[in-house]
Parts: C-alpha cells; sequence; structure tokens
C-alpha cells in the first residue's frame, strides 16, 4: 500500500506541476459542458410560421391567432396570393407555411369541411415532427371546442360525457426541457472522456520517457503501479464531477434529486471502468498519439453515440444495440437520469449496477495481465 | 584467479545464460561471475545483447535458458527480491522531468519504502554526493545532462543495494561530466557496492576491474584489462602513417606477414608477429608501392585493438 501511494502521490505532483494537463483534465469537461449545453437543444420554440392567408375571414385569422397564441409559433412573414411560397422554405426563411385557401370562413360557418394546407420543412425531421405536433394539437383543441359547442347547440351535450377526457401530466421534467435529459448524459460522456485519456495517457507518456521502465525495475507489482496511476486520476475526475454538478446546475438549472451518496457510488463505478479502460489502452499504444486516437475510437465515439445519450437505443438497428451492451456509459447514464432527473435512490438500478461492475472488473484484469506480459 | 575471489559468493552469476527474441538469440550462450566490490564493465557495440543481459539480470525478462543469479537468489524464482535489492539506472536516467530534484528523490525513496529519519538521512547524502546543494528545489528538465545522470545514479541507489546496474550511463553527456561520474562510480566501489556497467566507450573500460567484450550476444572475452592485452603477447601492434591509407591497408592486409588490420582515424593498425620485422617489411612494401613517406612504430595495444581482434576472429570463424 505504501508503495501504490508513493507512485500516486508522485502522479499528483506531476499533474499539478503541469497546467496543461490539469486544464485537459478540468478546464476541458467545463468548456465542453457549456458548448454542448448550450449547443445542444432538443427543445422546439419559436417556429418561423409563414401564413398565406388567402380567405381574410374571421374564421382563418382566429387558427392564426390560435397558433401564435400558443407561444410555439413566430409569424415571421404574410405572403400574398400569388407570391413563391417554395422560397420562404427553402431559404430558409420559415419552417413552416400555413396556407388557408378562399372560402375556409364560410366553410366553417356552414359546417362543412374546410380545409387549410400546412408545409413543413421536413429536413430536420425532429423539429418537423415536434411542429406537426403542435399544429395537430392546436387543431385538435379548436376541432373538440366547436364540436362541443355544437352539440351544446343540438342538445346533445349528454354525449360530450361520452368522450375521452384523459388528463396528460408530464412526470420528472414537466416543462419538457431538454437539457434535464442531456446533461446526464454529457456528464458521462466528459467522464469518459476525462478518465479514459488521463490514465492512458499518463502510462504511455512514461513509456516514451522511459520512466516506466524504470518503474519495473523497482519492487513495484502490477497493482502497485496500475492502483498507482488509477486512485489519483479517479480523484481528480470526482473533483471534476462536483464542478461539472455546479456548472449544470448554475447554468441549466438542472438539480440532483436524488441521494448523493448514491451518486457517489456509481459514479465512482463507473469512474474506475474508465480509468481501467485507459490502462488497457495503454498496454496497446506506444505513443501518446496513438493512445488518443484509441481512446476516442473506443471509448467517445460509443459513450456519444451508443449509450443513449443523444439517440434512443431502442431506435437503433439490432446489431448497434447488441453493440450497445458494451458500452458502460449505457447503464451509468439509466442510473445517472434516475438519481438526477427523477430523484430515485440506488435500488432499481442494481443491474445496471452490477453490469458496470463486471465490466469494471473484466477492464482492470485485462490490463493487468497485458501490463504484466509486458515485462517479457 | 585468487583464492581469495573463489571463496566468495559471486554477486552476479550468468551460466549458459540464453535469451532468444523469436528467432533473434539477443544473449547467446552467456557465462560469467561478477565479485563483491568489482567495478565490472559489460563492453560491446550497439545490439551486442549488453541492455537484453542487464534486463535478465534485472528481472524484467526471463531467460530463454541457461541460469542468472543476482546476489544468490535466481532471476526466475524472485524476480521481485532482486528488484527490491539491486539498483538500476538506464540510458535515458527515467527521471520525473516535471517534478523538482527533492520530488524525484522522496518519490524514488518512497518505492523503495524509505520514510521518515531513514529517508531524510538518505536524502542528505544524495543530495552532498550529486553536489546538487541549492538545487534542491529545480525543476529536473532544466537540469542539465551532468547533473540529471548524478541524480538517476542517487535515485538509483537511495536504498543502499548491494549491486547497481548501470546500462549506458554516460551516453550524452559531456566528458567532464563523465570523469566526474567514474569518479561517483570509483567512490561507490570503494564503500562495497559492485557496479555492473555497460558501455561504449572504449576509454571508461579502462576504469573498470574486469571487463566482458560482448559482440552479437556473445561473450568474447572476459578478464582484467591487462588480461585482455594478453592476447597480443606473442605480436606487436604497429601504427601506420602513409599518404593513402585506403589503398595501404589494402595492399598489407594481403601479406601473409600481417595478422590483423584496421583504420584509426589518418592512421592504421597492423598487428605482426614481430615488431623489428614488421616494421621493416611494412616500410619496404609502402615504399616499393610508392605510399611514401611511410612511418611505423610499435604501439601499446588498446581494448579497442584487443575489441577488433576478437571480432574479427569471431567473424573468420563463420
Amino acid at each position: 500500500m505504501r508503495r501504490t501511494w508513493a507512485v500516486a502521490i508522485k502522479e499528483i505532483k506531476q499533474v499539478s506541476r503541469d497546467p496543461i494537463s490539469l486544464l485537459m483534465l478540468i478546464g476541458m469537461p467545463m468548456l465542453m459542458l457549456v458548448l454542448y449545453g448550450y449547443a445542444l437543444n432538443f427543445d422546439v420554440e419559436d417556429v418561423s410560421l409563414a401564413v398565406q392567408d388567402r380567405d381574410l375571414s374571421s374564421g382563418s385569422r382566429d387558427l392564426v391567432d390560435r397558433l401564435i397564441g400558443s407561444n410555439r409559433f413566430e409569424l415571421v412573414a404574410t405572403p400574398p396570393p400569388g407570391s413563391d411560397i417554395e422560397r420562404l422554405l427553402e431559404r430558409g426563411d420559415a419552417a413552416a407555411v400555413l396556407i388557408i385557401p378562399e372560402g375556409f370562413g364560410r366553410k366553417l360557418a356552414a359546417a362543412e369541411n374546410a380545409e387549410a394546407q400546412l408545409l413543413i420543412d421536413g429536413v430536420d425531421s425532429n423539429t418537423a415532427t415536434t411542429v406537426l405536433g403542435y399544429v395537430n394539437g392546436i387543431a385538435a383543441g379548436i376541432n373538440a371546442t366547436r364540436a362541443r359547442e355544437r352539440l351544446r347547440v343540438e342538445g346533445n351535450e349528454a354525449l360530450l360525457s361520452a368522450m375521452i377526457n384523459y388528463q396528460p401530466r408530464v412526470w420528472y421534467n414537466p416543462e419538457m426541457v431538454s437539457s434535464l435529459f442531456l446533461v446526464p448524459g454529457l456528464i458521462a460522456f466528459l467522464l469518459m472522456f476525462t478518465a479514459v485519456l488521463s490514465t492512458a495517457l499518463s502510462v504511455v507518456r512514461e513509456k516514451e520517457r522511459g520512466t516506466l521502465e524504470q518503474l519495473r525495475v523497482k519492487p513495484l507489482g502490477t497493482p502497485h503501479i496500475l492502483l498507482g496511476k488509477l486512485l489519483p486520476y479517479l480523484a481528480i475526475s470526482l473533483i471534476g464531477v462536483v464542478l461539472i454538478l455546479a456548472a449544470a446546475r448554475v447554468l441549466f438549472g438542472v438539480e440532483v434529486r436524488g441521494p448523493y451518496p448514491d451518486l457517489f457510488l456509481a459514479t465512482c463505478l463507473f469512474l474506475v471502468g474508465a480509468l481501467g479502460w485507459g490502462l488497457l489502452i495503454s498496454t496497446i499504444a506506444d505513443t501518446q498519439a496513438v493512445a488518443f486516437q484509441i481512446g476516442v475510437l473506443s471509448a467517445l465515439l460509443p459513450t456519444l453515440l451508443l449509450s443513449g445519450f443523444l439517440f434512443p437505443i431502442r431506435n437503433m438497428p439490432q446489431p448497434l444495440q447488441i453493440i450497445s451492451h458494451i458500452v458502460p456509459a449505457r447503464y451509468y447514464l439509466v442510473i445517472l437520469r434516475g438519481i438526477i432527473v427523477k430523484g430515485s435512490d440506488l435500488s432499481p438500478f442494481w443491474d445496471q449496477m452490477a453490469y458496470l461492475a463486471i465490466y469494471t472488473f473484466i477492464v482492470l484484469t485485462l490490463a493487468a495481465v497485458r501490463f504484466k506480459r509486458q515485462e517479457g | 584467479m585468487s583464492d581469495a575471489r573463489r571463496d566468495r559468493q559471486p554477486v552476479v552469476e550468468a551460466k549458459h545464460l540464453v535469451k532468444r527474441f523469436g528467432k533473434f538469440t539477443a544473449v547467446d550462450d552467456l557465462t560469467l561471475s561478477v565479485d563483491e566490490g568489482e567495478i565490472f564493465g559489460f563492453l560491446g557495440s550497439n545490439g551486442a545483447g549488453k541492455t537484453t543481459a542487464i534486463r535478465v539480470f534485472c528481472g524484467l525478462l526471463r531467460p530463454t535458458s541457461g541460469v542468472a543469479r543476482v546476489l544468490g537468489i535466481d532471476v526466475t524464482d524472485d524476480p521481485e527480491e532482486i528488484k527490491r535489492r539491486i539498483g538500476y539506472m538506464s540510458q535515458r536516467f527515467s527521471l520525473y522531468e516535471e517534478l523538482t530534484v527533492l520530488q524525484n528523490l522522496r518519490f524514488f525513496g518512497g518505492v523503495y519504502g524509505l520514510r521518515g529519519k531513514a529517508y531524510k538521512e538518505r536524502e542528505k547524502w544524495a543530495i552532498e554526493m550529486t553536489n546538487l546543494q541549492g538545487k534542491e528545489h529545480l525543476k529536473t528538465g532544466d537540469l542539465p545532462g551532468g547533473w540529471k545522470q548524478r541524480l538517476a545514479l542517487a535515485c538509483a541507489v537511495m536504498h543502499r543495494p548491494k549491486i547497481v546496474f548501470l546500462d549506458e550511463p554516460t551516453s550524452g553527456v559531456d566528458p567532464i561530466s563523465r570523469r566526474r561520474f567514474w569518479r561517483l562510480i570509483d567512490e561507490m566501489a570503494g564503500e562495497g557496492i559492485t557496479v555492473f556497467v555497460t558501455t561504449h566507450y572504449l576509454d571508461e573500460a579502462e576504469h573498470c576491474d574486469r571487463l566482458a567484450l560482448m559482440h552479437a550476444g556473445k561473450l568474447m572475452a572476459l578478464g582484467t584489462v591487462d588480461e585482455l592485452k594478453e592476447v597480443f603477447s606473442d605480436r606487436a601492434v604497429l601504427e601506420v602513417k602513409c599518404p593513402d591509407i585506403i589503398e595501404g591497408l589494402s595492399l598489407m592486409s594481403d601479406q601473409e606477414w600481417v595478422l590483423e588490420t584496421s583504420v584509426f582515424g589518418t592512421r592504421m593498425h597492423v598487428v605482426v608477429r614481430s615488431s623489428e620485422e614488421g616494421k621493416r617489411q611494412t616500410l619496404r612494401l609502402l615504399e616499393e608501392s610508392g605510399n611514401t613517406p611511410a612511418e611505423a612504430r610499435e604501439i601499446v595495444p588498446s581494448l579497442e585493438d584487443v575489441f577488433i581482434h576478437h571480432i574479427e576472429k569471431e567473424e573468420a570463424a563463420k
């Protein structure tokens, strides 16, 4: 233990005297949190809407007022009849164009089917789906009101009670802000980034400089060296976690709702696995540049793409879903969202914890075996 | 070998030691023993197998066959115990450049389990030995090569090992620092520490009590400097000067009375059976070929001559 300690203390002194690695370990994640946090936003707000109202009746104006009044849309243009509507969509000036044909108001008043056309820019399918949902919702609201009116006029009010009257309530994230969904993923991503690269680069740097050979001639076993490398970076990464959580709270209003000890426990387990992955990389790469590339390819990309951070795993093709099972962030992310957003404790996530523990165990064993074998 | 030496247990011992990497034989049937307090020089060109042999002795590599023992411990039995009891310094010095002098000492002391008073004592000793007083808080990377070298040596012997392995410790260091470093090595040997040092500087070899000459993984010769030079006891080394060395060399090497030839800068060394006869024949030959003015004189053979002699013998045997 004393020897492990000697290596760990040396590592901390080294890092603290090396502003660049400190910056990479703590500064980079903060910067990325801010960048990603603001840039990554799935919320669809202030959709630019152009309206070509060829009817100019009270019925058509009412529809437009309802859309704008929902605060989801922003009226950006009212092209007169006959003008080039396509251009608005092509140039991206409007994300949606509503065309209300002549006679819309008249048909409405006459209780006929009143048609209107909505053109949506579908290049960004997520936004298009959301816009469509907004408009459908608003139209359904209008239709429901009209139906109720009609039934009342016709004296069939009894039929009203035969309608489905569901009360939707969104739990955990009632305002449905995407930052609440994204920030936990971002934390997993940033931790993976710093943890994997910190141990990988630190060991490979010693390889490059010849000090690793020196360590091997010392009475240090593989566990002494590997633990001596792992522990300091675990401590530094945990400091990073605190900073990221603080920043997430200040910048994005994301608070940890669940118990901190549970969050700490899960984070430690995830971090040890990630640091172990970095150690494993260090037994493969001989230069820092190669270690960096392997780190990005084997840890960062899967965490970004296959963990469920940005893209739901259930929507992925079967082969990718299978691969996603070996991405540790997949399990950590479920735990993080549970604790941070849902205010849960660790108990519902024992199977995720078990997966993480198995992953960590396998990675550390492999790293130790490979590290020892390199002695020749 | 004197009787006194025979009684003591060797500090380093190799018997028919072989280390192969795939098909490449880095160390080929090496047998040697190093006694306590000796400065043992391990000489050879790059790729001669010196570093591989040292790595086997340090418990870093397992021998393919044969036996290697250090301080009586077989390297395959307990490499960890060997690592605890030896010192090792590599040609790259292997210090942590971003740490200060003291931080390096403390780390390497800590690795050997030194703490508290025991550590402080060794720290004081190390600073005095390396002459780094007042430089304790400088960044190691900013130190000149010679200082780094002495610090690396101090770090390697913080735990008072009985033997220290130095792998080309003087490569890339200026001549004054080299001389100073050898004075340190002499002092350590005086304290009873066995020094096993590899080098390819033949002038440094003269500091060693005994030498092993390695070539292509094989041990060519082993003994004191004088013993090694005995291969020239029945022959003479002539230093020959003539205007066209290349021409002269090819002419000389064809003569049956010339045993060996080699070029040393603007001169050549010619090994003959008898000094007087050889000198006469050499000058006559060069004059006949018009390669004049020519000079020839007998010299005391250097280690380099010994080394070349062995390599040529080996190459000829192939």
